[in-house]
């Protein structure tokens, strides 16, 4: 089989970068939208900061598998 | 960063016009030799520098808490004081707000958690510990996984066993022919993603912020060379790893705080039923 193309060295960074932009806006769109929340309604700052942190604690994990998964599958 | 780290990736002549490549750290600089060893029946002991710290956590707070409510007063002096902070901050913070009046019974359970994490995550910008303990991801899992074996039991205990289950797998007010496909993902998702992103979600802070600060303290160590260029990298590296050490303080907090949050929501989901 002939390569067209192919991609060496550092492949897991640019995996990471790839598995980064899906939590990224998501962790954008939480924090934003929360932080109108609290500006609309500065008495419920306690529910949804709390809310806010779960959110994001749910869509940081994403980004961090993609940061283990090259530890762990090796190169 | 301490010098065996340096030392293990690249050593000490290794420097920007000395022609020897970036040094990047990786998953070694998480293993540590064994201080001692012993054998259990079968089972064999490692001591490393991680164990040792571990147990200093735990003693750490143990000896605290002791000390302040060794002999409690209703005007709290000290650390008394200080004890209290800790207790109202899960009570009212997380236990009331996500468990309700109910959850009082498991703040010290939530509070044991927190503070052992918090803590352990701390060993991270320590001088001469420097290591997060929870970097090492046997204990994360041994941390979710008590969490675990606790929420599943109790959701059988308090809404019986085909009550619990049903109400997890088949949630209500959804159209019968969904079940097909809701019933397999809510199992997934509840009882193996649940636990094992847990875990994983703390780990991996932990292990990626402790890279981080590595990974600029190195760069650092290995710009520093007779040239202008080499001297303002390493200062700029320098200057970027206290930042993160600062920083890494904050992710440490919060780490703990999720991972409280996350258990106090687990444990409510098994006293009451969702609606």
């Amino acid at each position: 089989m002939s390569l067209l193309a192919e991609v060496t060295g550092s492949i897991g960074s640019i995996g990471y970068g790839l598995a980064a932009i899906g939590p990224g806006v998501g962790i954008g769109i939480i924090f934003g939208q929360g932080v109108q929340a609290i500006a609309r309604q500065p008495e419920a700052y306690g529910v949804i900061r709390q809310n806010m942190i779960l959110g994001f604690a749910l869509a940081e994990a994403l980004a961090l598998i993609g940061f283990v998964a090259p530890f762990v599958f090796g190169v | 960063m301490s010098a065996d780290v340096v030392v293990a990736s690249g050593g000490l002549d290794c420097h920007l016009l000395s022609g020897c490549g970036f040094p990047a750290p990786g998953a070694e600089i998480f293993m540590f030799d064994e201080i001692a060893s012993f054998t259990i029946g079968n089972l064999e002991f490692g001591i490393t520098k991680v164990t040792v710290l571990l147990f200093l956590c735990v003693f750490l707070i143990l000896g605290f808490f002791i000390y302040a409510f060794r002999s409690p007063k209703l005007v709290p002096r000290g650390a008394q004081n200080v004890g209290e902070m800790g207790y109202l901050f899960i009570r009212d913070g997380i236990s009331r707000d996500i468990i309700g009046k109910d959850g009082d019974r498991f703040v010290p359970y939530l509070m044991s958690f927190f503070f052992l994490v918090w803590l352990s995550n701390f060993m991270g910008i320590v001088p001469f510990a420097q290591i997060p303990v929870t970097s090492i991801f046997a204990i994360p899992v041994a941390f979710a996984l008590i969490v675990y074996v606790t929420w599943v039991p109790l959701g059988v205990y308090k809404q019986g066993f085909g009550g619990y289950f049903k109400g997890m797998l088949f949630p209500p007010g959804v159209p019968k022919a969904m079940y097909v496909l809701l019933t397999p993902l809510e199992f997934l998702s509840n009882l193996i993603v649940r636990p094992a992103t847990h875990a994983i979600r703390l780990f991996a802070n932990m292990f990626a912020g402790h890279l981080l600060i590595a990974t600029f303290s190195i760069a650092a160590f290995y710009l520093l060379s007779a040239s202008v260029i080499g001297i303002l990298g390493s200062a700029a590296s320098f200057t970027v790893a206290v930042a993160l050490t600062g920083f890494e303080a904050l992710i440490q907090f919060l780490q703990a705080y999720i991972f409280t949050l996350l258990t106090a929501v687990y444990i409510s989901g098994a006293l009451h039923q969702e609606h």
